[in-house]
């Protein structure tokens, strides 16, 4: 039969596609989460994405990874989650004289996760190694403070030694850090993950490392389903302050915020990280008393160009201020964005050492009339019409069309929003400085002082300063700042330098974000910190 | 027919090459530099910057890039995620995934979709073939999110019967909402093409002339109309088997199955160059057998039709 030898060659050719295709079926066998015995031994699952590095305390920048290697590792010092506050943890003190020379005596009893001891010299071979530019850390200019660093981590070319001279070992509980000028708020900053120590087996493998870290923190690394989850367990022997109330953490990934609400009202996954804006309008409703709205230290802002000869600071000064005084924040935050934000009336969000409330004054309240009256006395805007500069990929053209519309209703200026595919595209104009107009920018803190949300973003040349801000009186009034020998004495010097931010307006601050998220009924006491993370050593599971 | 299959597969190098070539000039060319993209908000450091891109091997002229890729790609090496794992161990984590569920769905359309179609088209005019149309339609006109968001808040949400997203992506039980989902556009599809095809060829003459020589129905059915009825019907079964494969990005989304479709999503977030076009090599590989298989089952279906 003719069809029946001609079917024998589509069975070859289907055997060969199959081969071709059966990539094995080796399936996961992930265990089930949830329904632990007591309380204490309990897991809760939590939503999160696949990380961009492997887990290294230097190198983890975006939420993905750092979240997980904030449960992983533990520094000297970190914030405590109720109230913002510095607190020692592997430190048992932390002094200096001069805000420059630090002596840092370490608790004893740490130990990592592999049983090593946690010594003065897991912290100084950790920083020298993170801040070597030849080991490509991504959070490595977090030690640029520290006398050496050039040497370490030249602009171009080979580091000249693999050591920063600020840096020594004393003996197993006692370093010094030398920077190479007064920075009062140092030990604020080193509450950051990249001051995490390094175990010695790290320096013997990191790529492996990355795979499977050994940290120091209230979790130990169990196991990372790359795209699936990554699984810690408490720590039964660690030595800190927060010990976890839980058995441990599945940070299970979701690709769409969606989906990982439906899992989250139908109890498969215990804490949200953030409700997606199309479930906002319901999410107190669905959730009840599990529903979470508290303060973030963030802040969003619009900025102006003022690198473009059409924005130069010191003549537009006035137009900028009509302009922000033309934003109705508050007719904004509660329709468009659902009350998941709340009005900013300075650049440091609330929560933030330092924080002064009103320092935008005037120009943060909405005033149609004395707006336009503004941008007229200063010479209006240039060609009378504005854009604003945002990626469309991250929910922020109904809030931009918001705010042009209050604008131009208010003053008559012409004002679009001027989209762009993605954050990567919009990144690259901003960074090379090929915007002219206003951009959408943001700041995340990354430590909860007010310092971080001015000198590190409006400081001349600052790494995020994405407005090209520069002022003589904003940079000496930081410096000085900077030089104070407390942290008291430096947040209150900062809001000085605020002071000059509402005097030349380089950015409009629009509202302050909010942790709107909540969690399941299978877990109690779910608080949130600044950051906007929950306080993972404090979840209870509850008994089933 | 030996040769045929042999100057088919030759065929496919071309094509193959040209399909992977388009793709990683169009990957590369995408806006925004991913490495610089690290970042976030924050300034890229430069000598960083450099030694990443180095690494990548992005510091190259485009050209040299491509010719560094195909001359990895014949060894075996799609190159790395940014995050430093090998494309290949993202491949083999995600497709097992999708072509499980988009077998299942395949399954799901071919074995209702011929069946309402055969049914429907036996009975032309009558009330089956009628509601038959009317569903069809319906599926047809449903975007496949609205219908990922139906399902799962009728079955998970309210009814509480299934999880909202699938728990474990391998687990062929938890596939079987999302793959309806997937296959049921192209279901749609295959029973409005077997019910036309069925219905045309229930006037052909050979039908006439079986039914004449008084051979049972079934095999009237079964051995003359079915056989000539499918030749389209496996043309676009043929097709859809890929279509199915890259298509599985939002029923995926929805369902958070980690598939294809979520690590595809990934990868083109991030700019991942290498990612995407290992994976889209896959799935132009796929297309490329599947169609080879309908050109071979158009033989076996009609005798007539035949290879030189």
């Amino acid at each position: 039969m003719r069809g029946a030898s001609q079917a024998k060659w589509v069975v070859a050719a289907v055997a060969v596609a199959l081969a071709a295709t059966a990539c094995g079926s080796g399936g996961s066998s992930s265990g089930s989460t949830g329904g632990g015995a007591s309380n204490a031994q309990g897991t809760f699952s939590y939503q999160s994405t696949e990380p961009q590095n492997p887990l290294q305390p230097a190198n983890a920048m975006e939420v993905g990874g750092g979240r997980v290697i904030k449960t992983l590792f533990k520094g000297l010092v970190d914030y405590d989650p109720s109230n913002g506050q510095l607190r020692n943890q592997v430190a048992e003190k932390i002094e200096t004289t001069d805000a420059q020379n630090y002596t840092v005596t370490l608790k004893s009893g740490w130990t990592f996760h592999d049983g090593t001891p946690v010594t003065a010299k897991s912290f100084v071979d950790a920083w020298n190694w993170s801040a070597n530019v030849k080991n490509n850390q991504i959070n490595s200019d977090w030690f640029s403070d520290i006398q050496g660093y050039a040497d370490v981590h030249p602009d171009e070319g080979d580091p000249k030694a693999t050591t920063m001279s600020g840096l020594k070992v004393v003996d197993d509980t006692h370093f010094t850090i030398a920077l190479d000028g007064p920075v009062s708020y140092f030990e604020y900053k080193l509450g950051y993950t990249a001051f995490s120590p390094l175990p010695d087996a790290f320096f013997t493998d990191p790529a492996k490392y990355g795979q499977s870290p050994i940290g120091n923190g209230p979790y130990k690394f169990v196991s990372w389903e790359h795209n699936k989850a990554i699984t810690v367990a408490a720590n039964d022997k660690y030595a800190g302050v927060d010990k976890p109330k839980n058995g441990g953490i599945v940070f299970k990934n979701y690709s769409q915020a969606d989906a990982a609400y439906k899992d989250l009202i139908s109890d498969n996954l215990d804490v949200l990280d953030q409700v997606d804006p199309s479930d906002l309008a319901s999410y107190k409703t669905d959730l009840g008393d599990r529903a979470v709205d508290q303060a973030q230290g963030a802040i969003q802002s619009i900025s102006f160009s003022l690198y473009q000869a059409d924005w130069k600071p010191e003549n537009l000064a006035k137009v900028r201020q009509g302009l922000s005084m033309a934003i109705d924040r508050d007719t904004i935050t509660k329709t468009v964005l659902n009350g998941s934000r709340q009005p900013a009336n300075s650049w440091v969000a609330p929560g933030a050492m330092g924080y002064k409330d009103n320092t935008c004054g005037e120009a943060c309240t909405y005033n149609p009339e004395k707006a336009k009256q503004l941008v007229t006395e200063g010479g209006g805007v240039p060609g009378n019409k504005i854009t604003v500069l945002y990626n469309a990929d991250g929910g922020h053209k109904e809030w931009v069309d918001a705010v042009c519309n209050s604008i131009r209703q208010a003053t008559g200026v012409e004002c679009v929003g001027d989209a762009k595919p993605d954050f990567k595209t919009a990144r690259d104009l901003i960074k090379n400085k090929k915007v002219n107009g206003l951009m959408r920018t943001g700041w995340v803190q990354d430590y909860p002082l007010n310092a971080n949300f001015l000198r590190d973003v409006y400081g001349t040349g600052a790494a995020a300063n994405d407005g090209g801000y520069s002022s003589p009186e904003f940079d000496r009034l930081a410096g000085e700042a900077d030089k104070a020998t407390s942290v008291e004495k430096t947040a209150e010097l900062y809001q000085q330098a605020e002071a000059q931010l509402a005097k030349d307006m380089p950015a409009i601050p629009l509202w302050y974000y909010k942790t709107t998220a909540g969690y399941s009924k299978n877990v109690q006491n779910v608080k949130y910190d600044s950051f906007g993370d929950p306080v993972f050593t404090q979840v209870e599971v509850k008994q089933k | 027919m030996g040769r045929y299959v042999a100057r088919r597969l030759l065929q496919m190098i071309p094509v193959f090459l040209g399909t992977v070539t388009i793709i990683f000039f169009m990957t590369r060319m995408l806006p925004g530099d991913p490495a610089a993209a690290m970042w976030g908000d924050k300034a890229a450091d430069p000598a960083q910057l450099a030694a990443f891109k180095h690494d990548m091997g992005l510091d190259v002229s485009k050209w040299q890039q491509y010719l560094n890729y195909m001359g990895n790609l014949f060894t075996g090496d799609f190159g790395k995620t940014m995050s430093g794992r090998q494309v290949t161990d993202v491949i083999g984590e995600a497709l097992p995934v999708t072509v499980r569920l988009a077998l299942l769905a395949f399954v799901f359309e071919l074995v209702l979709g011929v069946a309402i179609g055969l049914f429907a088209g036996l009975r032309r005019g009558k009330a089956f073939d009628k509601s038959s149309l009317v569903l069809t339609l319906l599926l047809i006109s449903i975007p496949v999110p609205v219908l990922g968001f139906v399902f799962q808040n009728v079955f998970a949400i309210q009814l509480g019967w299934i999880t909202p997203t699938v728990q474990d992506s391998m687990n062929l039980g938890q596939l079987i909402l999302p793959a309806i989902v997937l296959g049921s556009i192209s279901l749609a599809y295959v029973a409005r093409l077997t019910r036309t095809s069925i219905a045309e060829n229930l006037k052909a003459d050979y039908m006439r002339t079986a039914v004449a020589k008084g051979l049972p129905k079934r095999k009237v059915i079964g051995t003359h109309l079915m056989r000539n009825s499918m030749i389209p019907v496996v043309t676009f079964l043929g097709t859809d088997l890929g279509a199915l494969m890259g298509g599985a990005i939002v029923t995926e989304g929805i369902f958070n199955v980690k598939g294809v479709g979520n690590a595809l999503y990934h990868a083109i977030n991030l700019n991942e160059g290498a990612t995407v076009s290992g994976f889209v090599v896959v799935l132009v590989l796929v297309y490329l057998v599947a169609s080879l298989l309908v050109d071979l089952l158009y033989a076996v279906l009609d005798p007539r039709i035949r290879y030189a």
